[in-house]
């Protein structure tokens, strides 16, 4: 049963970084997007996610309380020591999520209100991707202090360290890259299509370097990234699989085979997630002085994860074929370019 | 500010804004429904208006909701670490469960706000009616959950630690259904007087008569019937107040001393250093009754409860007093407009009955928060009664009071925005709905 809560847990984590991801980035290429060109994004992003992205965001929701049900300590650790980064991402999904929907919803569409919604809107889309790197960056850093001296060493350098940010950075360009993607399928003419193809390599060429970094900062920081990447097997596999499949979506992204580069990008994500899933595997939590905390050791009594998988699995039953259905009904017809 | 006022008041104001939507979240899909379903059926385009004015309202609701519920999942953690850490295990069925429901909730949506060309009409109604179950069922799982800290069972609490730990029977402990039915008639009578406020007000300043009155007419026959049922069900939730958390009940009626044919108090402000209230109305034996059926039997007062396990007395027993006069009065409209559909159809046109419907816009939402506050703050000092004190829940981390200042800016900003939102909304319905 504990395996169950485990996969639905990373289930949940990997789809809300592929839904959500994509969602952010949305926001981020509007961001990034010149000044003419802004409404064009902005009208496709509306037909893409406007029905979606309530659902998408539920992954997190459904992530924690797995979290505080499952795995109390875990939960409660993160939210200590990561308190601060889990702040400003609220705030970020909070401005974000109210903005989208005050910009659509605001009944007199005026200028000045809705340049105001747009630029909330594009910022915090920039930042909450940011601090959710930066939070799953901070829980295997070893950074995290459970004895700490000071308030900065607690609350603070737990979380802001090169490491981190990197991976903030990586997640962000990462997010940008899934929308990009996304969207090329949703243009509805070719002139925004090759926009989008353009903004999609660009994104991707990003992630590229921003993951470099991450090795760099990594050596900075002491954190044996690359040993513990390329020293499993399952990991080093992952790895050799977005690269290819990556180089594969380059071949085909001009092609405007569209169905294929969005599933190999969500591969690619995917097996980036898996790579760095499983070189800590079972550890969710790494601290400063080695007491990691296990899935395996910090989950709940017996007959909690037991309902708890129960319920799970019942609910997924419910929402799977509903959600599939929701994407399938308002997804762009495959023909309309 | 001292962090752990500065921890309880940012958990009581998130809570207090997150209440509001999700009463509207509960209640206005089920009126969104019947409106669209007379639509449906008489193809009167007035209802079709109806169910869209609506609609956009409620997606600007519904973000608004959804968001506020997210700060709140990770505020119970952020905030009390320590109460999270043993109670996640106990009561986290209901929260898993509301997971789900939510889940489903939003992808319902996702097809009603924007399936309105592209679904077949029947599905379409059929998924706004989802939203509805899925808000309630959302509703009734999280009062659960709260139910479980007020009278936690489903655990055994030996030298400090939780054993046997049994999530059912923590989800359907004593106090739930009390609860999840007050709170359930609360979101119906609160979000009902408000819809039917709102356009009352469009009728008797003569804008789209036929538009407001028919929206005003799904709103008020819920609200009315449920503020009708409100003050029984209050009364069941008072009668196991008495039995499991007499330390708040004695607050709520601001009631010193142990007596036989204990008085309810009406009104007055407690005095807790003189141990008394000043300037209330006591019925001697009406409290006896209430609580036991019977006007003798003594109910337990402060005095029996020890010092420090007292909640702070004055807000408990103002803000239950505030419930008591809006749910009565809020009954009282209740019943005059069955009386008036029922008797004197000429009221309903007239302009003192509107008005009387204007003037209730806001007292649902006021008792709603009044009622948690009695139900939060009445629990004090304990977060899991009996169990663990808040004071040992909450975080180590310094500094609460910038983040409580924080947040209290983002929800005032929320709050403009929602309302200057929801005022240009009402502004265009001329526009948008007039043919
Ligand atoms: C429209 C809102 C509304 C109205 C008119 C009333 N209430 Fe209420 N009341 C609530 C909204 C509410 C609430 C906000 O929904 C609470 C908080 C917790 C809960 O379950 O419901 C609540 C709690 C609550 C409690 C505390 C339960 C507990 O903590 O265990 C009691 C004893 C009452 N109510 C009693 C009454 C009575 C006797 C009323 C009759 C006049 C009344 N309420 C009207
Ligand atoms: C299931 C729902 C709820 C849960 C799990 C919950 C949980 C909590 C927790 C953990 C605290 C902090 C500890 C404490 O002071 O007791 C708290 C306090 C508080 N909550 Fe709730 N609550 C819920 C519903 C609500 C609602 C809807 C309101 C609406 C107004 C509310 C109002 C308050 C207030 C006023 C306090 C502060 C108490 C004080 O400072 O004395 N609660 N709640
Ligand atoms: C008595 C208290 C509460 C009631 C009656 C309640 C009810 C609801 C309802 C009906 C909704 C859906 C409507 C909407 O989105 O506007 C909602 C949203 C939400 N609530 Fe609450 N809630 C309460 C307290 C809480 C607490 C304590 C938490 C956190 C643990 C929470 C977490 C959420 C979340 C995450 C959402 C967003 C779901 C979505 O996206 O649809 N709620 N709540």
């Amino acid at each position: 049963m504990l395996y169950i809560v485990i996969s639905f847990l990373f289930l949940a984590i990997v789809l809300y970084f592929l839904l959500g991801g994509a969602d952010f980035g949305a926001g981020i290429i509007e961001l990034f997007t010149s000044e003419k060109n802004r409404h064009r994004t902005r009208k496709t992003s509306y037909e893409a996610i406007g029905p979606i992205w309530e659902a998408n965001h539920m992954w997190l929701i459904i992530a924690v309380v797995i979290m505080f049900v499952g795995f109390p300590v875990i939960y409660s650790t993160m939210c200590t020591y990561l308190h601060i980064p889990l702040l400003i991402m609220l705030l970020g999904i909070t401005a974000r999520g109210t903005a989208f929907a005050f910009r659509n919803y605001d009944a007199i569409k005026g200028e000045k209100t809705q340049n105001l919604y747009n630029k909330v809107f594009v910022y915090s889309s920039f930042i909450t991707p940011l601090f959710l790197g930066i939070i799953a960056g901070s829980a295997i850093s070893r950074q995290i202090d459970l004895h700490p001296v000071s308030y900065l060493d607690a609350y603070i350098f737990s979380w802001l360290n090169y490491f981190s940010v990197a991976v903030g950075l990586f997640t962000v360009a990462l997010s940008g890259y899934l929308a990009a993607i996304y969207l090329i399928g949703e243009a509805d003419n070719d002139h925004d299509a090759r926009r989008f193809i353009t903004k999609a390599k660009a994104m991707n060429m990003l992630a590229v370097a921003f993951g470099g970094l991450v090795f760099i900062a990594s050596e900075i920081e002491h954190i044996r990234l690359a040993h513990w990447i390329f020293g499993n097997p399952v990991s080093l596999t992952a790895v050799i699989a977005a690269s290819v499949s990556l180089l594969i979506s380059w071949i085909l992204i001009n092609k405007g085979k569209r169905k294929i580069i969005r599933i190999g990008a969500g591969f690619q994500v995917t097996m980036i997630l898996l790579a760095v899933g499983y070189m800590h595997w079972p550890y969710l939590i790494m601290t400063k002085d080695g007491q990691n905390l296990s899935l395996f050791m910090y989950q709940a009594p017996e007959k909690t994860i037991h309902v708890l998988a129960k319920g799970l699995m019942i609910g997924s039953l419910l929402i799977l074929p509903s959600l599939f259905y929701l994407y399938y009904s308002f997804q762009k017809k495959e023909d309309t370019v | 500010m001292d962090d752990f006022i500065a921890a309880r008041s940012q958990m009581a104001i998130s809570l207090g804004f997150h209440i509001i939507y999700s009463c509207i979240g509960m209640v206005m899909p089920v009126f969104m429904a019947i409106s669209h379903y007379k639509w449906i059926k008489t193809g009167d385009p007035v209802y079709k208006n109806v169910t869209q004015a609506w609609s956009k309202g409620v997606a600007i609701f519904f973000a608004t909701g959804a968001v506020s519920g997210t700060i709140l999942s990770f505020e119970l953690g952020l905030l009390w670490p320590k109460f999270m850490e043993h109670a996640g295990p106990i009561f986290g069925m209901p929260f898993s469960l509301e997971g789900v429901a939510f889940f489903i909730e939003a992808i319902a949506l996702g097809f009603f706000l924007y399936g309105w060309k592209r679904l077949n009409k029947w599905f379409h109604w059929f998924t706004g009616i989802l939203v509805g179950i899925s808000g309630i069922a959302s509703g009734i799982l999280v009062v659960s959950a709260n139910s479980w800290m007020n009278n936690p069972t489903g655990f055994d609490f030996i030298n400090g630690q939780y054993v046997n730990i049994d999530p059912i029977k923590a989800m359907f402990n004593g106090s739930w259904f009390s609860e999840a039915l007050h709170m359930t008639l609360a979101a119906f009578s609160a979000t009902g007087f408000a819809v039917a406020g709102i356009h009352a007000l469009m009728i008797a300043r003569k804008q789209n008569v036929t538009f407001h009155t028919k929206a005003f007419k799904i709103a008020i026959v819920f609200g009315a019937a449920a503020a009708i049922l409100q003050p029984f069900s209050g009364d069941i939730s008072a009668k196991n107040a008495a039995k499991k958390q007499p330390a708040k009940l004695a607050a709520m009626e601001s009631y010193f001393h142990t007596v036989p044919y204990s008085p309810l108090t009406i009104g007055g402000f407690p005095d807790t250093a003189a141990k008394k209230n000043n300037f209330g109305i006591e019925v001697p034996g009406l409290l006896s009754f209430l609580v036991y059926d019977n006007f003798k039997q003594p109910v337990a007062a402060l005095d029996q409860i020890p010092k420090q396990n007292q909640p702070p007395i004055a807000v408990t027993h103002i803000a239950f007093e505030i419930m008591i006069a809006i749910g009565s009065t809020m009954m009282l409209v209740g019943i005059l407009y069955f009386l008036a559909i029922w008797k004197k159809r000429s009221w309903l046109s007239k302009k003192w009955f509107l008005y009387l419907f204007i003037l209730s816009t806001p007292f649902g939402f006021i008792a709603v928060e009044a009622g948690w506050t009695v139900t939060e703050v009445g629990r004090q000092p304990w977060i899991i009664q009996g169990v663990m004190r808040t004071s040992e829940a909450v975080t180590p981390m310094p500094g609460i009071a910038y983040s409580f200042y924080l947040f209290t800016a983002v929800y005032i900003i929320l709050s403009i925005a929602v309302i200057f939102l929801l005022k240009r909304q009402i502004k265009m319905v001329p526009q948008l709905y007039d043919r």
